[in-house]
Protein backbone atom coordinates (compact mmCIF):
# COMPACT_ATOMS: atom_id res chain seq x y z
CA UNK A 1 0.00 0.00 0.00
CA UNK A 2 1.42 3.33 -1.09
CA UNK A 3 1.32 6.05 1.54
CA UNK A 4 0.02 9.30 0.05
CA UNK A 5 1.87 12.47 0.93
CA UNK A 6 -1.32 14.46 0.62
CA UNK A 7 -5.05 13.73 0.40
CA UNK A 8 -7.29 15.88 -1.77
CA UNK A 9 -11.00 15.44 -1.09
CA UNK A 10 -13.15 16.92 -3.86
CA UNK A 11 -16.37 15.29 -2.65
CA UNK A 12 -19.44 17.25 -3.75
CA UNK A 13 -17.58 19.15 -6.46
CA UNK A 14 -18.25 18.73 -10.15
CA UNK A 15 -16.46 19.41 -13.41
CA UNK A 16 -14.13 21.23 -13.78
CA UNK A 17 -13.17 21.53 -10.11
CA UNK A 18 -11.68 18.08 -9.31
CA UNK A 19 -9.12 18.39 -12.12
CA UNK A 20 -8.31 22.03 -11.28
CA UNK A 21 -7.79 21.16 -7.62
CA UNK A 22 -5.72 18.10 -8.52
CA UNK A 23 -3.45 20.27 -10.63
CA UNK A 24 -3.04 22.76 -7.81
CA UNK A 25 -2.35 20.01 -5.28
CA UNK A 26 0.27 18.23 -7.35
CA UNK A 27 2.12 21.48 -7.96
CA UNK A 28 3.00 21.74 -4.28
CA UNK A 29 4.41 18.19 -4.09
CA UNK A 30 7.87 16.89 -4.94
CA UNK A 31 8.64 14.41 -7.69
CA UNK A 32 7.99 10.92 -6.35
CA UNK A 33 5.31 12.05 -3.88
CA UNK A 34 1.89 10.41 -4.09
CA UNK A 35 -1.35 12.37 -4.11
CA UNK A 36 -4.58 10.68 -3.11
CA UNK A 37 -7.63 12.18 -4.80
CA UNK A 38 -11.16 11.47 -3.60
CA UNK A 39 -14.07 12.48 -5.85
CA UNK A 40 -17.81 12.00 -6.09
CA UNK A 41 -18.18 13.50 -9.57
CA UNK A 42 -18.84 10.51 -11.89
CA UNK A 43 -17.07 12.46 -14.66
CA UNK A 44 -13.85 12.38 -12.66
CA UNK A 45 -13.66 8.64 -13.26
CA UNK A 46 -12.49 9.41 -16.76
CA UNK A 47 -11.23 12.96 -16.24
CA UNK A 48 -8.60 12.31 -13.59
CA UNK A 49 -6.93 9.50 -15.61
CA UNK A 50 -7.07 11.74 -18.72
CA UNK A 51 -5.44 14.55 -16.76
CA UNK A 52 -2.62 12.25 -15.60
CA UNK A 53 -2.00 11.04 -19.17
CA UNK A 54 -1.91 14.51 -20.68
CA UNK A 55 0.29 16.00 -17.97
CA UNK A 56 2.57 12.97 -17.72
CA UNK A 57 1.79 12.05 -14.11
CA UNK A 58 1.62 8.44 -13.04
CA UNK A 59 -1.74 6.95 -12.11
CA UNK A 60 -0.89 4.21 -9.62
CA UNK A 61 -4.38 3.15 -8.70
CA UNK A 62 -8.04 3.92 -9.29
CA UNK A 63 -10.88 2.36 -7.36
CA UNK A 64 -14.35 2.90 -6.00
CA UNK A 65 -14.73 3.05 -2.25
CA UNK A 66 -18.05 3.62 -0.50
CA UNK A 67 -19.51 5.12 -3.66
CA UNK A 68 -16.56 7.50 -4.08
CA UNK A 69 -13.82 7.46 -6.67
CA UNK A 70 -10.32 7.23 -5.28
CA UNK A 71 -7.14 7.80 -7.26
CA UNK A 72 -3.50 7.51 -6.33
CA UNK A 73 -1.31 9.71 -8.50
CA UNK A 74 2.47 9.76 -8.30
CA UNK A 75 4.12 13.00 -9.27
CA UNK A 76 6.41 11.99 -12.13
CA UNK A 77 7.73 15.43 -12.99
CA UNK B 1 6.88 18.16 -20.09
CA UNK B 2 10.46 18.45 -21.28
CA UNK B 3 11.97 21.91 -21.60
CA UNK B 4 12.18 21.86 -25.38
CA UNK B 5 8.63 20.62 -25.86
CA UNK B 6 6.25 23.48 -26.61
CA UNK B 7 3.00 23.53 -24.67
CA UNK B 8 -0.17 22.74 -26.59
CA UNK B 9 -2.37 25.74 -27.32
CA UNK B 10 -6.14 26.19 -27.12
CA UNK B 11 -7.76 29.19 -28.79
CA UNK B 12 -11.43 29.93 -28.11
CA UNK B 13 -13.82 32.52 -29.52
CA UNK B 14 -16.67 33.21 -27.06
CA UNK B 15 -19.50 34.97 -28.88
CA UNK B 16 -22.54 34.20 -26.74
CA UNK B 17 -23.76 35.92 -23.59
CA UNK B 18 -26.29 33.52 -22.13
CA UNK B 19 -25.62 31.68 -18.88
CA UNK B 20 -25.44 28.25 -20.52
CA UNK B 21 -23.14 29.41 -23.29
CA UNK B 22 -20.78 31.16 -20.89
CA UNK B 23 -19.76 27.89 -19.27
CA UNK B 24 -18.12 25.91 -22.10
CA UNK B 25 -15.36 28.45 -22.88
CA UNK B 26 -14.58 29.00 -19.19
CA UNK B 27 -14.60 25.32 -18.21
CA UNK B 28 -12.51 24.29 -21.21
CA UNK B 29 -10.05 27.13 -20.68
CA UNK B 30 -9.49 26.49 -16.98
CA UNK B 31 -9.21 22.74 -17.52
CA UNK B 32 -6.79 23.20 -20.42
CA UNK B 33 -4.47 25.14 -18.11
CA UNK B 34 -4.63 22.22 -15.67
CA UNK B 35 -3.57 20.06 -18.62
CA UNK B 36 -0.48 22.27 -19.11
CA UNK B 37 -1.90 24.05 -22.14
CA UNK B 38 -1.65 27.71 -23.11
CA UNK B 39 -5.06 29.28 -23.56
CA UNK B 40 -6.56 32.45 -25.00
CA UNK B 41 -10.24 33.37 -25.16
CA UNK B 42 -11.39 36.06 -27.56
CA UNK B 43 -14.64 37.58 -26.29
CA UNK B 44 -16.72 39.18 -28.99
CA UNK B 45 -20.26 40.56 -29.34
CA UNK B 46 -22.50 39.09 -26.61
CA UNK B 47 -19.61 37.00 -25.34
CA UNK B 48 -18.28 40.26 -23.87
CA UNK B 49 -20.91 39.95 -21.13
CA UNK B 50 -18.94 37.02 -19.69
CA UNK B 51 -16.15 39.41 -18.65
CA UNK B 52 -18.34 42.48 -18.11
CA UNK B 53 -18.19 43.04 -14.35
CA UNK B 54 -21.59 44.75 -14.33
CA UNK B 55 -23.24 41.81 -16.06
CA UNK B 56 -21.35 38.57 -15.60
CA UNK B 57 -23.02 37.68 -12.30
CA UNK B 58 -26.47 37.87 -13.85
CA UNK B 59 -26.31 36.13 -17.21
CA UNK B 60 -29.60 34.54 -18.21
CA UNK B 61 -31.09 31.48 -19.87
CA UNK B 62 -33.90 32.22 -22.33
CA UNK B 63 -36.71 29.61 -22.44
CA UNK B 64 -38.02 31.14 -25.70
CA UNK B 65 -37.07 29.06 -28.72
CA UNK B 66 -35.21 26.64 -26.46
CA UNK B 67 -36.73 23.17 -26.83
CA UNK B 68 -33.98 21.65 -24.68
CA UNK B 69 -35.04 23.22 -21.37
CA UNK B 70 -35.16 20.40 -18.78
CA UNK B 71 -38.74 21.45 -18.05
CA UNK B 72 -40.15 22.15 -21.53
CA UNK B 73 -41.72 25.59 -21.89
CA UNK B 74 -44.00 26.21 -24.92
CA UNK B 75 -42.85 29.23 -26.90
CA UNK B 76 -46.07 31.18 -26.38
CA UNK B 77 -45.45 30.93 -22.64
CA UNK B 78 -41.68 31.31 -22.86
CA UNK B 79 -42.21 34.71 -24.47
CA UNK B 80 -44.18 36.10 -21.55
CA UNK B 81 -42.56 38.68 -19.25
CA UNK B 82 -40.72 37.07 -16.36
CA UNK B 83 -40.21 33.71 -18.02
CA UNK B 84 -36.52 34.27 -18.74
CA UNK B 85 -35.97 35.25 -15.12
CA UNK B 86 -37.79 32.13 -13.97
CA UNK B 87 -35.85 29.80 -16.25
CA UNK B 88 -32.62 31.44 -15.15
CA UNK B 89 -33.48 31.00 -11.50
CA UNK B 90 -34.20 27.32 -12.03
CA UNK B 91 -30.95 26.80 -13.90
CA UNK B 92 -28.97 28.59 -11.18
CA UNK B 93 -30.57 26.40 -8.52
CA UNK B 94 -29.65 23.21 -10.35
CA UNK B 95 -26.11 24.38 -10.89
CA UNK B 96 -25.78 25.54 -7.31
CA UNK B 97 -27.00 22.16 -6.06
CA UNK B 98 -24.41 20.46 -8.25
CA UNK B 99 -21.68 22.70 -6.80
CA UNK B 100 -20.76 24.08 -10.19
CA UNK B 101 -18.79 27.31 -9.77
CA UNK B 102 -20.49 30.54 -10.82
CA UNK B 103 -19.44 32.43 -13.96
CA UNK B 104 -17.57 35.11 -11.94
CA UNK B 105 -15.77 32.35 -10.01
CA UNK B 106 -14.72 30.60 -13.22
CA UNK B 107 -13.61 33.88 -14.77
CA UNK B 108 -11.42 34.49 -11.73
CA UNK B 109 -9.97 30.98 -11.95
CA UNK B 110 -9.16 31.55 -15.63
CA UNK B 111 -7.55 34.91 -14.88
CA UNK B 112 -5.47 33.57 -11.99
CA UNK B 113 -4.29 30.57 -13.95
CA UNK B 114 -2.99 32.70 -16.78
CA UNK B 115 -5.63 32.36 -19.48
CA UNK B 116 -5.32 35.30 -21.87
CA UNK B 117 -8.70 37.04 -21.82
CA UNK B 118 -8.99 39.22 -24.90
CA UNK B 119 -11.94 41.57 -25.38
CA UNK B 120 -12.71 42.34 -29.01
CA UNK B 121 -12.02 46.08 -29.27
CA UNK B 122 -14.32 46.59 -32.24
CA UNK B 123 -17.40 45.10 -30.55
CA UNK B 124 -16.54 46.88 -27.28
CA UNK B 125 -16.83 50.12 -29.26
CA UNK B 126 -19.92 49.05 -31.24
CA UNK B 127 -21.78 48.12 -28.05
CA UNK B 128 -20.86 51.43 -26.43
CA UNK B 129 -18.75 49.85 -23.71
CA UNK B 130 -15.43 50.99 -22.29
CA UNK B 131 -12.51 49.49 -20.41
CA UNK B 132 -14.02 50.28 -17.01
CA UNK B 133 -16.90 47.89 -17.74
CA UNK B 134 -14.57 44.91 -17.71
CA UNK B 135 -12.84 42.93 -15.03
CA UNK B 136 -9.22 43.60 -14.15
CA UNK B 137 -6.64 42.01 -16.40
CA UNK B 138 -8.60 41.86 -19.65
CA UNK B 139 -6.61 42.62 -22.82
CA UNK B 140 -8.15 44.62 -25.62
CA UNK B 141 -7.36 43.64 -29.16
CA UNK B 142 -8.73 42.85 -32.56
CA UNK B 143 -8.88 39.95 -34.97
CA UNK B 144 -5.14 40.07 -35.62
CA UNK B 145 -4.38 39.77 -31.89
CA UNK B 146 -6.45 36.62 -31.66
CA UNK B 147 -5.17 35.15 -34.93
CA UNK B 148 -1.57 35.68 -33.93
CA UNK B 149 -2.22 33.38 -30.97
CA UNK B 150 -4.53 31.01 -32.87
CA UNK B 151 -2.37 30.56 -35.98
CA UNK B 152 -0.41 27.73 -34.41
CA UNK B 153 -3.02 26.59 -31.89
CA UNK B 154 -3.63 22.86 -31.58
CA UNK B 155 -7.33 23.37 -30.87
CA UNK B 156 -9.49 26.27 -31.99
CA UNK B 157 -13.12 26.55 -30.94
CA UNK B 158 -15.91 28.93 -31.82
CA UNK B 159 -18.58 29.02 -29.15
Amino acid sequence: MVEPKEVLDTSGLNCPMPVLKAKKAIKSLNVGDVLKIIATDPGSKKDIPAWTRVTGQELLEEKEEDGKFVFLVKKAK
Amino acid sequence: MSEEEKPKKLAIIASKGTLDEAYPPLILASTAVALDMEVAIFFTFYGLDIINKKKYHRLKVPPLGNPAMPIPVPNFIGGLPGMTAMATKMMRNWMGNANVPTVPELVEICMESGVRMIACQMTVDVLGLNKEDFIEGVEFGGAATFLEFAKDADITLYI
